[in-house]
């Protein structure tokens, strides 16, 4: 029995120790925002957030998740509404959309971490992730959209707070 | 009742039989409009499948009680937008904005035939060809028979109703939406011919419509064939005979059957599956399979070898595909010849999901849920999905249902239909719903690669410089000699005297000015399955047409863009495409210090791309540091999505220029996976600009022809740095 938190929801399930978080999510829980890419930690296509670092679901054992907090696409925001969401949707990110779970996934970890990132951050935190379809160049714009989106609600924040 | 053909219409259920009635019609269009130049087929016999919608004129289109507008896309998503790009004709002409429309995948019927000889089938960069006269005419007569409606419901004249944002406008400021008119509408004949819009009126074509299927792709909600199925469905993985041609002799799956979770082994044409509860299970009991196999004749099988088989073959006389003037004499005469050969890799697709379907076969019914670029052929040697489920199901065609997920890449691998047949042939055999899933490794190792090719040029140059003849013999397997086999002449004969379209495209059209010109080709068999591998032949043609070309320029004195430029004088489409780029680029000024740029053009699927790299190389990396890209693909139906598709193309083809290499070796594939197929990464991906070029021209393809000038601009840009040639990818900088 492993239990941990998707999404904010508890979990308790009893599934082989062994068996990558991966496969837990996209079978035993039903949410297969989160892809197979390669089994290997090569492409991040199954990128999700374990304790808020990104962490490759496909490499990492079910029992390695017990107490853990497990966010995956699904959980980012009700309906898209996640400003690395939002970026992707006004900079048109996705084409075949395989990877862009991961991808997604992989900005959100940079730029919880890094709220700034310069191209060269970019460069560093993205090329865990493969696109085969070629939208790095609109992944970079996008990141850098969501760093504004998230520079703007937070002087919002903290003008609605100095008004209270 | 009788429609206008004089056909009888019976019953109450008017809309359906007039849906399924009136598409025999279509194809006679009135060119009151637009007047494109391209080639398409007149659709004729099928009728359009069954419908519940409330008013549904056409196949492509149906307008529900609810007044939602969905469009019936027959084209297979794999990133380029089709999705999008297809729903905007039809919004164009029914006078709708984009956002009141949305899309379904079509099921797999010969009312969607629309690909060439009546397939339904993506690729070649046809969907916007294909598409454009259906779906613009699917629109335009739904609109005509609504503002009939809405004329006959207020008493006017339908000239005096105004259709706008989705409805009808009385003079007098009245509206009736479209929802009010659609069972009007329904009733009412089917205009034969309707007027489509001229350029000048679209509002909708040419516009960079944001994506429809962008939000599902940023939620994790686009079901793609690795999500789609039953709930009940089980997994299967699958081991095939590692070596090309082996067949199995023996297995013993007690291994296997002792993994928590598997439930069965099942012996397939294409090996042996092991089907679990889940994917973990089956792929462990899969590899805890012992299997005999018999290698057969070709276990020796490698790429010494393969590489002298195509050298030999471009040694001998190939067939002439080309020949103009009078070549013989020129390169007999003892004027100095420039020679050059250039050698080319088997590349994997390597789709960001691997191959995978889904199917269930019971009662004698054949449900597939595929990732597949090819629905339907019937009456082809071997068919679409459709055509290859029921077979391997052993069910008819009639009841084999297939629903087109979206397909996380495509690139051509998914026209095969090998993992659709192998989901039928167990689903076949097993209970219930069962998913074949691929691993990466089994997607690398069993694909249908681009092919391996060899080149020998020679070529004479005038006292100008300019070349006098060119003769290009190209060595390689042939894609269509198994996927249509009636399209490579002489096939029989199995030697000379064959040829391949796909294998010569770009090389047998290259557009330069010379007036002796030989191309031919040498089809060499081999055991290697090969296919479509994004933009074909041109992967080959373009790097080595426009890399020979620049070595021309080069020992002439003459500037790569100008020599080109001089030779294209008859080829306004290139030179202007060539033009943009090179002044984006500012091609004629320095290049900052330690960098150099190198130019292509290529023309492929209709459209004309040509694409300057900037490069520099340090200790011994090379690295290409921004691409700018000039495209004219005739009229655009979204420019974001050509855009998209440029850099896309781009990236894909850079990636194989700078790292794809499948390797042979005891008759098997080497690479298995990303750490030894290396692909491109953020880090490395170029800054790209891209210049759309305004056209009236007929619309050409976008997924595919941004990738043929990728590989030799930045080769040709490797040379201008160091005055190393590229002539074998991927490059290796020495």
């Amino acid at each position: 029995m492993v239990k941990f938190t998707l999404n904010g929801e508890p979990q308790e399930l009893n599934v082989p120790s062994a068996n990558p978080l991966l496969w837990v999510l996209r079978e035993s829980l039903e949410l297969t925002g989160t892809k197979f890419g390669c089994g290997i930690g090569q492409c991040g296509a199954c990128m999700v957030l374990v304790n808020g670092q990104p962490t490759r679901s496909c490499q990492m054992p079910i029992s390695a998740a017990e107490g853990s907090e497990v966010i995956t696409i699904e959980g980012l925001s009700e309906k898209g509404a996640h400003s690395v969401q939002e970026a992707w949707v006004e900079e048109q990110v996705p084409q075949c959309g395989y990877c862009q779970s991961g991808q997604i996934v992989s900005a959100v970890a940079l730029l919880a971490a890094n709220p700034n990132p310069t191209d060269e951050d970019i460069d560093g935190a993205m090329s865990s992730n493969i696109c085969r379809c070629g939208t790095y160049p609109a992944i970079r714009r996008a990141i850098h959209r969501a760093a504004g989106i998230q520079r703007q609600l937070a002087s919002t924040d903290d003008g609605a707070r100095g008004e209270e | 009742m009788k429609d206008q053909h004089g056909d009888p219409i019976e019953g109450r259920d008017i809309g359906k039989n007039l849906s399924r009635r009136s598409f025999v019609k279509i194809g006679v269009l009135a060119g009151a409009g637009l007047t494109l130049g391209v080639s398409y087929r007149v659709i004729k016999g099928p009728e359009a499948p069954p419908t519940d919608a409330v008013f549904s004129p056409s196949a492509f289109l149906r307008i529900d009680v609810d007044g939602s507008i969905t469009v019936m896309v027959a084209k297979s998503e794999m990133g380029q937008g089709v999705a999008t790009a297809l729903p905007q004709l039809v919004a164009e002409e029914l006078h709708v904005p984009l956002s009141q429309v949305s899309f379904a995948f079509a099921p797999a019927h010969p009312a969607y035939g629309t690909a060439m000889g009546g397939m339904q089938l993506t690729g070649g960069s046809t969907s916007i060809r294909d598409s454009w006269f259906p779906l613009c005419e699917a629109g335009a007569k739904a609109r005509w028979m609504l503002r009939e409606a809405a004329a006959q419901r207020w008493g006017l004249a339908p000239d005096q109703v105004q259709m706008n944002e989705g409805k009808a406008l009385h003079p007098d400021g009245s509206k009736l939406t479209y929802a009010q008119l659609a069972s009007a509408a329904a009733l009412l004949d089917i205009p034969k011919d309707v007027p489509l819009k001229g350029p000048s009126e679209f509002r909708v074509i040419g516009t960079p419509a944001p994506r429809l299927d962008v939000p599902a792709k940023t939620t994790g909600e686009a079901i793609f064939g690795m999500d789609a199925g039953p709930s009940n469905t089980r997994v299967a993985v699958v081991a095939r005979s590692p070596v090309f041609g082996g067949v199995l002799r023996a297995f013993d799956s007690t291994g296997a059957l002792e993994v928590q979770g598997v439930d069965e082994v099942v012996e397939l044409e294409s090996g042996i599956a092991v089907v679990a509860d889940g994917y973990v299970a089956a792929k462990e009991g899969r590899d805890l399979l012992t299997i005999e196999w018999a290698d057969g004749e070709w276990s020796t099988l490698d790429d010494t070898e393969i590489s002298d088989l195509l050298k030999e073959a471009a040694d001998e006389d190939g067939a002439t595909v080309r020949k103009e003037g009078d070549i013989d004499s020129v390169l007999t005469s003892d004027r100095e010849q420039i020679r050059a050969a250039y050698t080319l890799p088997y590349l994997a697709h390597a789709t960001m999901e691997p191959m995978n379907c889904t199917a269930w076969v019971r009662n004698g019914q054949c449900t597939v849920w595929a990732p597949t670029q090819f629905q339907n052929a019937p009456g082809l040697v071997g068919g679409g999905a459709r055509q290859v489920a029921a077979k391997a199901a052993g069910v008819s065609a009639d009841n084999t249902v297939v629903h087109t997920t979206f397909l996380g890449g495509g690139f051509g691998r998914r026209a095969e239909q090998d993992f659709v047949r192998e989901a039928a042939e167990l689903a076949g055999k097993v209970d219930g719903p069962v998913k074949v899933i691929w691993t990466r490794e089994d997607d690398m190792q069993h694909d249908f690669y681009r092919p391996a090719s060899y080149h020998d040029f020679s070529a004479v140059l005038g006292v100008d410089g300019m070349p006098e003849a060119w003769c290009h013999r190209i060595a390689s397997q042939s894609i269509l000699q198994r996927m249509v086999p009636s399209w490579v002449p002489d096939f029989a004969t199995n030697w000379a005297g064959t040829s391949d379209p796909t294998s010569t495209e770009g090389a047998q059209d290259q557009p330069y000015h010379i007036p002796n010109v030989r191309v031919t080709y040498s089809k060499v068999d081999l055991p290697v399955p090969v296919g479509f591998w994004r933009s074909v032949g041109h992967t080959q043609n373009a790097f080595v047409v426009e890399s020979f070309i620049d070595e021309l320029a080069d020992l002439a004195g003459q500037d790569p863009y100008e020599y080109r430029r001089e030779l294209l004088s008859e080829h306004p489409r290139h030179r202007a495409v060539l033009d943009t780029v090179a002044e984006a680029s500012e091609w004629a000024s320095p290049v900052p210090g330690g960098r150099a740029r190198g130019i292509a053009v290529a023309e492929s699927f209709g459209s004309f791309v040509a694409e300057v790299a900037e490069i520099s190389i340090q200790d011994g990396q090379l690295h290409v540091h921004k691409v700018w890209c000039a495209i004219d693909c005739g009229m655009v139906v979204n420019p974001a999505i050509v855009r998209a598709q440029m850099e896309s193309g781009i990236v894909y083809g850079l990636t194989a220029a700078l790292y794809g290499r499948i390797n042979i070796q005891g008759g098997r594939v080497v690479q298995s996976n990303f750490h030894d197929y290396q692909m491109l990464r953020m880090r490395d991906a170029p800054d790209i600009e891209v210049i759309l070029l305004p056209s009236q021209e007929a619309p050409g393809g976008v997924g595919e022809p941004g990738t043929p000038p990728i590989a030799p601009a930045v080769t040709n840009a490797v040379f201008a740095l160091t005055g190393q040639r590229i002539r074998e990818l991927p490059i290796q900088i020495v």
